[in-house]
């Protein structure tokens, strides 16, 4: 998709909050990325670098934690993780669901700073 | 001898939890929208598809079937160039707007608020919003609609919806079209109707072909039901 757009996205979230919290340096972002966002995580860390200069995360690190899809089982009765997106049925009984619990994030976590 | 100590000044290190969306801008104006559009008892629809598929057919017909039933309807229609799709549906006498994304690959809600200035939303019983012809980016742009519905043509391959697993998860109606020319292409219907609901349990699905009025009437019956809520 539109990575580096997507970086943007990064950039200024973190600002945001960087600055109001006073932060003269950013470690690391830690963000949520899920199998249904659209996003790829190889691309992300391609631009992340590039995008960075000259702001308040130059240097900074990202960290992806890719999470794998989650569909409330009716028969189940509870979250099951898909192994996949290519079938949108429980692993364990096969009941079909529509029910996504987890998979559509695109989200920072939380970021790593020097006050 | 006395020795000094020194206390340099050192940074501390914090972890600040954030938990916030990165498309933050767009969710939060597709938000926006969505109660605007819900106050103004406006109806709104956004059709995705690959390039071809038969949205601009599909909306034309719509425009001018609604129009006939006595609905005020209206669309919004984005390319990356030219304005001839607005120019098509604008013949059905509905107001229509060419959306030109300047290059980009999708629609977001930003671009459809500013192409809705001018335009009275209270006085809309239905708008249309007919996306950019792409089956991977606009998946993740929510316009604010109150259904998404995605088109799929007999002549594209039964297999789509498994090659493009995200936008057909994120769809709230499947719409087949070309149904006329199902035949000519051996498209295998069981087939199709199996992969799509694989990837979206329990969506509804729609078969038609706007140009031949196939299934036309059903589709706008289907459509008012909607938006009574049904």
């Amino acid at each position: 998709m539109h990575e580096l757009s997507i970086v943007q996205g990064i950039i200024e979230t973190v600002s945001e909050s960087a600055e109001a919290a006073n932060a003269k340096k950013i470690n690391a972002v830690y963000l949520r990325v899920g199998a249904l966002s659209g996003v790829v995580k190889d691309a992300l860390l391609f631009s992340y670098d590039l995008a960075t200069q000259d702001t308040i995360l130059q240097g900074s690190k990202l960290i992806v934690e890719e999470l794998p899809v989650l569909i409330f089982c009716q028969v189940c009765g509870k979250n099951v993780e898909l192994p996949g997106v290519q079938s949108f049925r429980c692993p364990t009984c096969d009941t079909p669901s529509a029910a996504i619990k987890q998979g559509k994030e695109l989200e920072v976590r939380s970021i790593e700073i020097e006050v | 001898m006395k020795l000094k100590c020194e206390t340099i000044p050192s940074m501390a290190t914090r972890v600040l939890e954030l938990r916030k969306n990165v498309l933050n801008k767009n969710d939060e104006l597709a938000r926006e929208l969505r109660k605007t559009f819900q106050s103004a008892g406006v109806f709104v629809l956004n059709l995705v598809s690959s390039p071809g598929t038969g949205k601009t057919m599909l909306l034309e017909k719509t425009l001018a079937a609604f129009g006939r039933r006595g609905f005020r309807v209206a669309a919004l229609v984005g390319d990356l160039e030219t304005d001839n799709d607005a120019r098509r549906l604008a013949q059905s006498g509905a107001p229509a707007r060419q959306i030109n994304t300047d290059g980009r690959c999708h629609l977001e809600a930003g671009m459809v608020r500013s192409h809705l200035e001018g335009w009275s939303l209270d006085a809309l019983d239905f708008l249309f919003i007919e996306n950019v012809g792409n089956l991977v980016c606009p998946a993740s742009y929510d316009l604010g609609e109150a259904l998404r519905v995605a088109l799929l043509s007999v002549t594209e391959g039964e297999d789509k919806p498994l090659k493009y697993p995200t936008m057909f998860n994120s769809a709230d109606v499947a719409v087949i079209t070309k149904m006329d020319l199902a035949q000519a292409c051996e498209y295998d219907r069981e087939w199709a109707l199996r992969n799509i609901r694989e990837i979206r349990p329990a969506i509804e699905i729609l078969e038609l072909s706007a140009k031949r009025g196939l299934g036309m009437d059903n589709w706008l019956d289907f459509l008012e039901r909607k938006k009574r809520g049904a």
